[in-house]
């Protein structure tokens, strides 16, 4: 097969006149110098740790001795799988996912149709929900932490006012991991909800229009006209949404460290923690081909439906 | 006579009239409704920040005093601001985090629009390998590459340097394709002619298409220090040395070495978000466009 598609490159390459051949061969050599820096660097940091990851986790590479180790077969794998703390990681990560992914779609999607009807003011809808998303996760876990903070924090304070009894989120392994969700959707709801803005705007506003001069009432429009019309980005943003939640570290580290007991440790920093509290590369790195796996069938699901909808529309 | 005519037309049209009304009354219902819903949650989602302002305003006594103590407290204070200025650690924090950003920066814009020039304008051999290469690497999630990526690191004795935050950076994939795309819209004569007068593909690259580029430029250069300079992950495990700290790695000492110093953890909260505001203010319109343009998200 390659070879195939290779002969008929090159022959498609040399069968026009001197002229092409000419063009093309003088064309070669600057585009490989181009290419180069960004290629050097892409085979450095990218295509060499995916590869020193994938064969690392066949042996029992340590942190602390040079060289790969001894050979372990499928040995970290099988470790990996029957663990209970890698698995209640990958569970707390599918959980903080299905945690934050609706609210963060659902709550991006209508604050963007609202915001849209707004004639005036969308740039004050857009600092206060999209600012905090371009903020360091570092800031944004110290505000939280203090909003969590039991007795002094303005969590408890509020409660207090409705008569509640306090909850101390963050050190409670019911709630931590709700906490972290929370902090997650108020910082990063902006991304989607620009994704949805620009979305909206590609929508004209005749459509609306007609619809509202045949009768339709605003929820109608909604119901019926924005919810489809925007199902293109609803696809990207759910996706991108799924795969960034799947990488959740900054926000657990910084604001549980995988606490209270393990309520809140999630795949990332089970590999750090392996990788770099253990020392052992080897079967970190089988942890994370397992997550990289899961990432990149929803990453190629995300590249082939734009695809997709691109080759439909 | 007008009278007559204008209650002649009321006569005629009361029922679509009124279901007009109806229907207008209804949407003007919703669109009440809906102001106050969207300005009830913006306001709701002011209140973080708002709060740690406020809490950074206090002094470090009243914070410790509860939640109540820091609404009631009527007497700002700078105190918090002026201690973490004073103390130095994070003029260290902002001097890594600017280098490291701009030094990232500067490879990426570089680097990327070099590749994404050849992708947009040279033909060679293997260049679907090469664009397909990329569209496998804009998948490749880099945090789960933090293992490996640290060994490597370690390997070329560049821990505890800012190269180690900045170099495995720069390959961002996605600042290709978007020089690509750019590059793709661009006229072809200009080239076309300083081909004919003998100009080579670096010449033409760095007098005609680079100087076109300011507005890809700038936003590739946005976009890239906003992730550069918000990375925890990676200065985290590579950076152990206070001194070369960056903002996002010194803030994550801060809740251990601060204690009970709840203001002055506010103010180092605020103060290592403030860069970045400032460049919202600037550069709203290009970060916004940016985000939603290639949808790059953390």
């Amino acid at each position: 097969m390659t070879s195939q598609t290779l002969s008929v490159g090159r022959q498609r390459a040399s069968s026009p006149a001197a002229e092409g051949s000419t063009t093309s061969s003088r064309r070669q050599r600057p585009a490989w110098l181009f290419l180069a820096p960004f290629a050097i660097m892409y085979l450095l940091f990218l295509v060499g740790p995916t590869l020193y990851m994938i064969v690392a986790s066949f042996f029992n590479t340590s942190l602390v001795r040079g060289g790969l180790g001894s050979f372990a077969g499928l040995h970290n794998y099988a470790e990996m799988l029957g663990r209970a703390d890698f698995r209640s990681g990958m569970w707390h990560t599918l959980l903080f996912t299905i945690l934050t992914t609706p609210p963060l779609v659902i709550l991006s999607f209508v604050f963007a149709v609202l915001a849209n009807r707004m004639r005036r003011g969308q740039w004050f809808f857009r600092l206060t929900f999209f600012l905090p998303f371009i903020l360091p996760s570092a800031s944004i876990a110290l505000i939280w932490v203090a909003i969590f903070t039991p007795d002094t924090g303005l969590l408890n304070m509020v409660q207090g006012w409705i008569g509640m009894s306090p909850t101390a989120v963050l050190a409670d392994p019911k709630w931590a991991m709700v906490g972290v969700a929370l902090a997650t959707v108020w910082w990063t709801i902006g991304f989607n909800f620009v994704l949805y803005l620009a979305g909206l705007q590609d929508v004209p506003r005749e459509v609306y229009e007609a619809a509202a001069i045949d009768g339709a009432s605003p929820w109608q429009q909604i119901r019926y006209l924005t919810i489809p019309l925007l199902g293109r980005t609803t696809t990207l943003v759910v996706l991108l949404q799924i795969i960034a939640s799947l990488k959740i570290f900054d926000q657990i580290f910084l604001m549980t460290s995988g606490g209270p007991g393990q309520s809140t440790n999630v795949a990332l920093t089970f590999i750090a923690g392996v990788g770099f509290t253990d020392n052992r590369i080897g079967a970190a790195s089988a942890a994370s081909v397992l997550l990289f796996i899961v990432i990149i069938i929803i990453a190629a699901a995300r590249q082939g439906l734009a695809r997709l909808q691109e080759s439909r529309a | 006579m007008s009278t007559l005519s204008a209650t002649g037309i009321t006569a005629a049209a009361p029922p679509s009239r009124q279901t007009g009304a109806g229907l207008q009354s209804q949407s003007r219902g919703f669109t009440i409704a809906s102001r106050v819903f969207l300005i009830a949650f913006a306001l709701l989602w002011l209140v973080p920040t708002l709060w740690a302002l406020k809490t950074s305003f206090v002094s470090n006594d009243t914070a410790s005093l509860g939640a109540s103590a820091v609404l009631k407290d009527t007497s700002p204070t700078f105190h918090s601001y002026a201690v973490l200025l004073q103390s130095g650690d994070i003029w260290n924090w902002y001097l890594a985090s600017a280098i490291t950003a701009v030094g990232t920066v500067a490879l990426t814009v570089f680097f990327a629009s070099m590749a994404g020039y050849a992708l947009s304008r040279l033909e060679f051999r293997g260049r679907k390998v090469v664009f397909l290469l990329m569209v496998v690497g804009i998948m490749v999630p880099t945090q789960v590459l933090i293992v490996p990526i640290f060994r490597e690191l370690s390997s070329m004795h560049l821990l505890n340097t800012y190269w180690s935050v900045i170099l495995p950076q720069v390959p961002a994939v996605v600042a290709v394709f978007i020089f690509k795309q750019f590059f793709d819209g661009l006229p072809k004569e200009m080239e076309e002619a300083a081909r004919i007068d003998g100009a080579g593909f670096w010449r033409i690259y760095r007098s005609i298409i680079m100087p076109l580029s300011m507005p890809v430029i700038s936003a590739v250069s946005i976009l890239t220090f906003v992730t550069v300079w918000n990375n925890l992950i990676l200065p985290l495990f590579t950076l152990s040395n206070p001194k070369l700290m960056t903002i996002p790695v010194g803030l994550a000492t801060v809740q251990g070495s601060y204690g009970q110093r709840l203001a002055d953890i506010q103010a180092s909260a605020v103060l290592g978000a403030l860069p970045l505001v400032v460049i919202y203010f600037f550069f709203q319109r290009r970060i916004i466009e940016g985000v939603a343009g290639t949808g790059v998200k953390g």
